[in-house]
């Protein structure tokens, strides 16, 4: 007989899921709970032995393009609901991340896994973050019981939003089964104006001036210079033709005080923002940590600016500069103190996005929480998974 | 009345004056209101077939006063309810006897407005209207827009996670706010998110909005603000049937156009809005659509033509497109005192169930039904894009029978709305109203689950504790 504390389970439905959970919860044996595990290294890792991987519960189950819903199992790959929404002419708005070429891993990111990592791409500046779009969750609690909230129309406030609370929760609070995701039409076209040799304060008041203009810029970020490639501050706009030039002249004369913008087009602007939705600058580090830092834009430049000289050795700027991605070396805490002691507070926190899991194990891979907030964090825990055996210790020690 | 509150505790009632009295030191004897007639206008909000004078009333005036007279009252094992401006449709801040009101309406100011990070700092006792009101000028606006927004408060809105008429693009109140300070019922202060995008941790902040004031009483908020488009424009569509207005609301998204807005109205709620606004409605169509859409003259030109385009498909036999600001007004003054104008010929319950909307024109045929099994007259009124229905069902407030009646055909809508694959509410929120109908749409599992969220942040159940759940939910989990 095989090792019951190292098994792999693979639930074909919720009702498989519900009794492996309940059995696992009457022996106290912990679950690792797996999509596609293509971002086994994000998170404090595992600590436990037996996981339940969704890889099983796949299918679109419902798809209605004119009220701009889609609802699918748990661990159905994010490509086959994206090649669903392309037919029809839509799209999934927060430009959902598939970051398996940073963890350089194989297999095929599930949508399970964007609404428990709450994963968005560049759009979530102007769009929402997943969590915004995620108007749905079945999902089994630690008690093994099938749970849903939500549903699939857009406007509903019936009960707690259990979705929102699922959402990031990386399945410390339930196994996700069905997840359903408000959608909207492909934009047609977009445009995207790049500024170069600005420096970080320069590109974040670029960006702040774009993203407050009513010109709806969808796409707010900024490479700076790297070997000989100069600092490149990039803001997007997408809509039909027509919208794109008057936009795009309306938002050059609004940008004009920060020089004269090259336009890019087609896939050259999409591939530009693959990029930057992809995280490409840190693709090459694999053995280098990789900090996600959560701050308000207009403290970000000073943020980065006041950290130790060669603590960063490169870094980006998403969503305005509401987002810093900073690379620095893995040893010792890889920064942790210095890029949080350096944060402006007001909510503001850096996660370790990636890097060795001896790094994950030592030190605090998610901001630590106040102690008010922790108490509830715990709570929610206890609510949700009262014996402890979803994903323990994946997303802070304790939860 | 058919609803059940729970009865109020002698204990607590025969503790009155030493409870006044404990709320006066904290706030100053000015602001706790316990004198009966003084009391009156707190007995009931927008649900006015429930009243009941609360034990007494306190307004603070900071975040610290909230959480002292949240101490006290928790160590006092006291009752309390949250009160924005009391508009709630659902019966939220339905007060009871034994329970204190703690209003937020001294707390109103506009704490900082930060265009750089598109964020205004408020205190939640503002009127939703007054945070666009603050940055107007500057060019920008709060995009949720409950009807009552001229009234309501912010702390309101957070608590029911308010939608409005323009969710279909900006979301809802959830989708809109950055950071909250909310007091918990044993005085503890908490920070949630900031002026970042994202918070550390679970997402309380998109757990506590539309928790119904039963996790905590909110004081402060981040709010995101959004640059104003260019310009706006409706055009306004009549057809013969409302299955036909039904049918091109699903086409029109299915076009890849995406309003700011769909209203629709159907022809008893277009007769009564045009005898009180004058708006130049169409009186021979059995329905109608206000489609409006943003962005410069150049682009609104192209979007209301492909609007026009499909709405020709689609049956439309009237056409009128709002060619100055003037007549744009117009168009929207109809709709946006449709529940006053109703008001004035009728009683009336207003529903707030939302449906897929590709289920609208038999469910509206459905809707009419109900109410005419029941002798009663409906009239609709909705924000068609995202399915959240407002069938207003009409009675006579001084005929008990009638209201019964009422209620009874608005629980049969509501359970329609979940048969089809909606919901209970859309909007308005479940207060006492819809509570009893929890288990249409959720099952035991489900309500135990929110229940034990319930216990974690107040094990005692003293905030606005009868409501949203079936009152023996609790006993059973």
């Amino acid at each position: 007989m095989s090792d019951p504390r190292a098994e792999s389970h693979r639930p074909g439905d919720a009702a498989e899921v519900a009794a492996i959970v309940r059995e696992a919860a009457a022996g106290a044996q912990p679950l690792e709970i797996v999509g596609g595990g293509t971002k086994r290294g994000y998170g404090r890792p595992a600590q436990t032995q037996a996981s339940l991987s969704t890889e099983l519960l796949t299918g679109i189950t419902l798809y209605e393009p004119s009220e701009m819903v889609i609802s699918a199992r748990a661990g159905t790959p994010v490509a086959e609901v994206e090649a669903a929404l392309e037919a029809e002419n839509q799209r999934l708005v927060f430009e959902p991340p598939r970051l398996d070429s940073l963890y350089g891993s194989a297999g095929e990111p599930t949508v399970g896994a964007l609404a428990a990592m709450n994963l968005s791409g560049p759009a979530r500046v102007h769009s929402g973050a997943a969590r915004d779009s995620l108007i749905g969750v079945a999902f089994v609690n630690g008690k093994g019981e099938l749970i849903r909230s939500g549903g699939r129309v857009m406007k509903n406030v019936t009960g707690y939003d259990l979705a929102k609370l699922q959402a990031g929760a990386l399945g410390t609070l339930g196994v996700l089964t069905e997840v359903t995701f408000k959608v909207l039409p492909k934009t047609e076209t977009e445009l995207t104006l790049q500024f170069e040799e600005l420096d970080d304060a320069r590109a974040v008041a670029c960006l702040s001036a774009a993203l407050r203009s009513p010109y709806e810029a969808t796409g707010a970020a900024h490479l700076p210079a790297e070997g000989d490639r100069a600092a490149r501050t990039i803001v997007r706009i997408e809509g039909f033709p027509g919208q794109m030039k008057h936009r795009g002249t309306m938002l050059a004369q609004a940008l004009k005080a920060f020089g004269r913008p090259a336009e890019l087009r087609d896939e050259k602007s999409r591939s530009l923002w693959r990029d930057v939705r992809e995280v490409a600058p840190f693709l090459s580090g694999a053995e280098t940590a990789l900090w996600r830092a959560s701050l308000p834009s207009t403290a970000a430049a000073a943020f980065v600016g006041s950290l130790p000289e060669g603590l960063v050795r490169r870094h980006v700027y998403d969503w305005g500069g509401a987002l810093v991605w900073l690379e620095t070396d893995p040893a010792g805490d890889a920064g942790a103190a210095a890029i949080r002691g350096a944060l402006p507070g007001q909510g503001a926190h850096a996660t370790l996005q990636r890097g060795p899991a001896e790094l994950r194990a030592r030190i605090d891979t998610f901001q630590p929480l106040p102690e008010t907030l922790m108490r509830l964090n715990r709570g929610l825990k206890a609510a949700f998974d009262p014996a402890g055996i979803l994903n323990p210790g994946r997303m802070h020690a304790g939860l | 009345m058919s609803l059940r509150m729970p009865d109020a505790n002698p204990r607590v009632i025969a503790r009155r004056d030493e409870i006044v009295a404990g709320l006066a030191r904290i706030v100053g004897e000015r602001w706790v209101i316990s004198a009966e007639d003084e009391l009156r206008p707190y007995e009931t909000d927008g649900l006015t077939a429930y009243r009941q004078v609360p034990l007494a009333v306190v307004l603070p005036a900071t975040t610290e006063e909230v959480s002292r007279v949240l101490t006290f009252l928790h160590e006092e094992g006291v009752k309390v309810i949250g009160r924005g401006a009391g508009t709630s449709l659902c019966g939220g801040s339905l007060p009871e006897a034994d329970a204190v009101v703690v209003g937020v309406s001294r707390m109103s100011k506009v704490l900082d407005i930060d265009l750089d990070t598109r964020t205004v700092r408020v205190e939640t006792g503002i009127t939703n209207l007054a945070v666009t009101g603050a940055v107007d000028h500057l060019g920008f606006f709060y995009a949720p827009d409950p009807s009552s927004q001229l009234a309501c408060t912010i702390a309101g809105n957070l608590a029911m996670n308010s939608g409005g008429a323009h969710c279909l693009k900006y979301g809802v109140t959830t989708n809109n706010v950055l950071g909250m300070t909310c007091v918990l019922m044993d005085g503890t202060v908490i920070e949630l998110g900031g002026q970042g995008l994202d918070m550390a941790g679970y997402d309380l902040l998109g757990l506590m909005i539309g928790s119904e004031g039963q996790f905590a009483i909110t004081t402060e908020a981040t709010l995101r603000i959004l640059p104003k488009a260019e310009g706006a424009r409706p055009v306004l569509l009549g057809f013969p049937t409302s299955s036909d207005a039904g049918a091109c609301v699903a086409k029109i998204i299915a076009s890849g156009l995406v309003p700011v807005a769909i209203e629709f109205m159907d022809e008893p709620a277009i007769r009564i809005c045009e005898d009180f606004a004058q708006a130049g409605y169409p009186l021979d169509v059995g329905a109608m659509l206000i489609v409006e859409v943003e962005g410069a003259p150049g682009e609104i030109d192209e979007q209301i033509a492909k609007i026009t385009r499909v709405a020709k498909d689609a049956g439309v036999v009237h056409v009128r497109e709002a060619k100055t600001p003037a007549e744009a007004a117009a168009i929207w003054k109809g709709r946006k005192s449709a529940f006053g104008a109703m008001g004035r010929i009728s009683d009336y319950v207003c529903m707030d169930g939302t449906i897929p909307t590709t289920r609208l024109p038999e469910v509206l045929v459905r809707i009419s039904e109900i109410c005419e099994s029941h002798g009663l007259g409906v009239a609709n009124i909705f924000h068609a894009g995202d399915g959240n229905l407002h069938p207003l069902i009409l009675y006579d407030i001084n005929d008990p029978d009638q209201l019964h009646r009422a209620e009874v055909a608005g629980a049969e809508v509501l359970k329609l709305c979940v048969e089809v694959g909606g919901c209970l509410t859309g909007e308005h929120g479940v207060g006492v109203e819809k509570r009893d109908l929890m288990r249409e749409q959720f099952t035991e599992e489900d309500l135990r689950q929110q229940v034990a969220i319930k216990d974690l942040f107040d094990p005692q159940w003293l905030l606005n504790p009868a409501k949203v759940f079936p009152l023996d939910v609790r006993d059973a989990a």
